[in-house]
């Protein structure tokens, strides 16, 4: 058999911690090769080997049969392999093209030649359907946009191998959909794949393969048509899991937050929420399903304080919270668990220990008057750490950066849980987490409502809505639509809410009745 | 290799290393490198007076380097330190001669505070017009650098009746000290040593210890979580340029006070405040690293000045020789990783 890639027995230490040990990876021509593993298994870091940005402590790489030396990445483009990180790479202001020639600048008589590279990339745009305007400004596209730029840059740069990581962590549904056609087209032209993501819906449609890690060590390879969900979820942690949170009724009681005709602009001052109205009570999980960029995001900052509302009224706990300051809000009863991790979730250059203390760093006990107790920090953040399973290298002494980015995620939650607040906002709550992990968390949001706080659940994935919300409240162009119960509801009248074909959905669901 | 090894092997190297360069750079432009080296030990540690030259010259090093450390460690570039460190100077000269009949317990910190003020508000204004006004500390900073030369030179002028200095300070005011002169051979060693020390104490009692440091340090890091944890973006960049700025004026306050005895008309900046860029590279933007760091600085810059006399090298070399020993400290992180490397292979094997 014919392998394009093999990494045998590779071994990636981080300082006294091994992130791979002897973890044998073969990648056959033509195959999408999934890699799969918990939160902080090692894939990341093992594909980073293969990319040359990391160099590993022992095991050999063959590129087509040949033993290679990857120094760094830009050997990696030379031997043909183009890697999609998760945090995408590219430049805010630079237009398409710029971002796609940027290192490797095509000149004409010693002038960039943005033209002809434009045409080209044009060219490969069509041949694989990636639909990419050249000269579109990255800050003006959408994610998913930019992640199709990145694979263009990869194909520009002749790669023939290429590696994914968690490429539909922050896709939307329909996204994502688009991306496995154009996974199919790639591999029809001759490429192969290694993708990364903790999806099994996923790994059993696209994959031929799975090679699965467990705590850094290579556990196997099992070939995807002959296995099933259960059987890999098994296999990537070791013990059987459970898909479907355990849950019980909701008693919903008072009501604490309360939104009226709220109005808020996104940072170009155009309205994104339009007069919305809202009300969460305790005791229930409302969740808010929509299709990205509804107002969603605008929503969320408008009520955690870090948006201005331009009008309407905010009400948490009976207070009126319009206009105030985060910390005001925070002190009201909120917790926050943001849609960014690394833009408003942590302090990457913090030890993980100190990013627990993030929201309560000014308050008995972690501090007296205005001296830090950095020892009851790290009591603290340990208690977290253990409680939420936060895998990390070396304790609450970590950098954030070197977490995985499923365990930054959980270390995150259990910040925003631990503190109890009365009404939690989880935007994304599950990214990237692996499905125990999401379980977990699950678990715990249900836990929370259990106890008489209520939960205010931000999801782009239906399956997530349903399975936790105990109300559905539908947004659409920057309002809620509608206000539906899981148990009455299907996928299509979501659906159809979403698109904002409310009157349709209606007349389906009266058919149905 | 452990980490503490590599922490004292990786200076000492770089110092070798560096010394190696600078002797074949002697060498090669047909000195005698074994007496410049000489002549730089003995202008350093030769005999008391030299040392007391030599930490009070270290003195002001420390206080810009924590300057530029502590703007650093909260994530702004405060190129401003010459400016503030300027109008510190000025004010502790004035504030030393012009009020009479305090005692000195009461006079001498009067004028420190006077100092430190001064650089205080200096950086409070690049502060302010950062947060306020989106105006970049680097260019904000060198405008005021100038402004604060051509002040200070204006303000020197006119209170001095069109002399070039002010008149001195006072004894009550100055930081001079019979026992530390008479212990030193008469070198111009005075108290600001100690001052400065306790600023490195400050330094690091604000960033390690309180919630203001905790603060500071995430805004630095990231802005929008510090938005998000709630904390005063605005209001906290200009407490980190005001706090930065304090260390400045101090500086200045130690020229005034200590060294030279007043304030005087100056042609060109004082080159301490740009220096200490230099010392907080060196320190890695610790305070106690600021502290070894002004020490090589401060004990390179006065040891050279024996090398023209002792050893017949001209400056210009003896400027190159230095250069280059700081360089290749600076560049220790370089032979930081070489070092593990090795250190790993070993264990390797
Ligand atoms: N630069 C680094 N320094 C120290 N430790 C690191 C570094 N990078 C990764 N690690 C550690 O190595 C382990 C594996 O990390 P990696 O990012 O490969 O996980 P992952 O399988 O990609 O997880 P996730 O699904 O959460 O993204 C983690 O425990 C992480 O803390
Ligand atoms: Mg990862």
């Amino acid at each position: 058999m014919e392998y394009v890639i093999e990494m045998l027995g590779i071994r990636k230490e981080f300082g006294n911690f091994v992130a791979n040990n002897n973890i044998t990876l073969q990648l056959k021509k033509g195959e999408i090769h999934a890699l799969l593993g918990e939160n902080g298994a090692g894939k990341s870091t093992l594909m980073n080997v293969l990319f040359g940005l990391y160099q590993p402590e022992a095991g050999e790489i063959k590129v087509r049969g040949e033993s290679v030396k990857i120094t760094d990445p830009n050997k990696a483009n030379d031997l043909g392999i183009g890697m999609v990180h998760q945090h995408f790479m590219l430049v805010e202001n630079f237009t398409v093209t710029e971002n796609i020639i940027l290192g490797s600048e095509p000149t004409k008589l010693g002038a960039i030649n943005i033209k002809d590279a434009a045409k080209d990339i044009a060219a490969l745009s069509k041949k694989y359907n990636l639909d990419v305007d050249p000269y579109a400004k990255i800050e003006d596209i959408s994610v998913g946009m930019q992640q199709r730029v990145e694979i263009l840059k990869t194909l520009y740069r002749g790669a023939e191998i290429l590696i994914f990581d968690e490429p539909t962590a922050s896709l939307t549904p329909q996204e994502i959909t688009e991306l496995i056609a154009i996974l199919k087209l790639l591999i029809k032209e001759g490429k192969s794949i290694i993708i990364i993501t903790h999806k099994l819906k996923e790994i059993m449609e696209v994959s031929d393969r799975v090679t699965i890690i467990r705590k850094g060590e290579g556990i196997g390879t099992v070939v995807t048509a002959e296995t099933n969900p259960d059987q890999l979820a098994e296999l990537m942690v070791g013990r059987q899991v459970e898909f479907k949170t355990e849950k019980g009724e909701a008693h919903p009681t008072e009501e604490i937050l309360n939104i009226e005709n709220l109005i808020v602009a996104d940072y170009r001052n155009i309205d994104k929420v339009k007069g919305l109205n809202l009300s969460v009570r305790r005791g229930e999980i409302v969740g808010i399903a929509g299709i990205d960029g509804n107002g969603q995001s605008e929503l969320i900052e408008a009520i955690t304080g870090l948006r201005k509302i331009k009008s309407g009224k905010v009400t948490l706990n009976g207070k009126d919270i319009t206009g105030l300051k985060p910390r005001d809000i925070t002190e009201t009863g909120l917790g926050h668990i943001p849609q960014d991790r690394h833009k408003h979730g942590l302090v990457l250059d913090f030890p993980i220990g100190h990013n627990i203390a993030l929201q309560t760093y000014y308050k008995s006990p972690i501090s007296k008057g205005f001296i830090m107790d950095y020892r009851k920090i790290n009591e603290k953040a340990r208690q977290v750490i253990e409680e939420f399973d936060v895998r990390t290298g070396q304790g609450e002494m970590t950098p954030a950066r070197a977490l995985s980015g499923g365990n930054q995620q959980k270390a995150i939650i259990g910040r925003e849980v631990d503190r109890d607040p009365d009404l939690l906002i989880a935007a994304l709550p599950t990214r990237g987490l692996d499905v125990g992990a999401i379980e977990f968390i699950h678990s715990r949001l249900i836990e929370q409502r259990d106890k008489g706080k209520a939960v205010l659940l931000i999801s782009f994935e239906l399956d997530e809505v349903m399975n936790v919300s105990d109300r559905i409240a539908v947004i659409y162009d920057g309002t809620i639509v509608d206000n539906v119960y899981p148990k009455e509801t299907s996928e299509q009248e979501l659906g159809l809410l979403m698109a904002g074909e409310k009157r349709k959905a209606k007349a389906i669901k009266e058919g149905n009745e | 290799m452990s980490n503490r090894v590599v922490n004292i092997l990786v200076p000492l190297i770089s110092v070798v290393l560096g010394l190696l360069v600078g002797g074949i750079i002697m060498v090669v432009s047909g000195y005698d490198a074994i007496d410049g080296y000489i002549a730089l030990w003995n202008g350093i540690f030769g005999d008391a007076y030299s040392i007391g030259n030599t930490i009070r010259q270290i003195t002001p090093y420390i206080l810009s380097g924590l300057a530029v450390a502590f703007a650093f460690r909260t994530g702004l570039f405060n190129i401003g330190v010459e400016g503030q460190l300027l109008m510190g100077w000025l004010a502790a000269a004035y504030v030393g001669y012009a009020i009479e009949g305090l005692p000195r317990i009461i006079h001498l910190p009067l004028a420190l505070l006077a100092a430190a003020a001064a650089g205080a508000f200096w950086a409070f204004i690049v502060g302010f017009l950062k947060a306020k006004l989106h105006v970049h500390e680097v260019i904000a900073s060198i405008m005021l650098n100038y402004t604060a030369l051509y002040l200070t030179n204006a303000a020197i002028k006119s209170l001095s009746d069109g002399s070039f200095k002010t008149p001195t300070v006072l004894e009550s005011a100055t930081l001079r000290n019979q026992w530390l002169r008479e212990i030193t051979d008469n070198s111009s060693l005075h108290l600001g040593i100690f001052v400065a020390i306790l600023m490195v104490v400050v330094m690091w009692f604000i960033l390690e210890k309180t919630t203001r440091g905790y603060e500071l340090k995430s805004v630095g890091f990231n802005k929008n979580a510090a938005e998000y944890a709630g904390m005063n973006v605005n209001r906290n960049i200009i407490l980190a340029m005001t706090i930065s700025g304090v260390f400045a004026g101090l500086g200045g306050a130690m020229e005034a006070l200590g060294t030279y005895q007043n304030a005087s008309i100056k042609a060109a900046a004082s080159g301490i405040g740009f220096d200490g860029i230099a010392v907080a590279l060196l320190g890695a933007n610790n305070p106690i690293g600021v502290f070894f760091g002004a020490s090589l600085f401060g004990s390179l810059k006065y040891g050279a000045l024996n090398m023209p006399n002792a050893a017949g090298i001209p400056e210009e070399i003896v400027s190159i020789i230095i250069a280059v020993i700081i360089l290749f400290v600076a560049s220790g992180y370089i032979l930081r990783v070489a070092l593990e490397k090795f250190g790993k292979k070993k264990e390797g094997k």
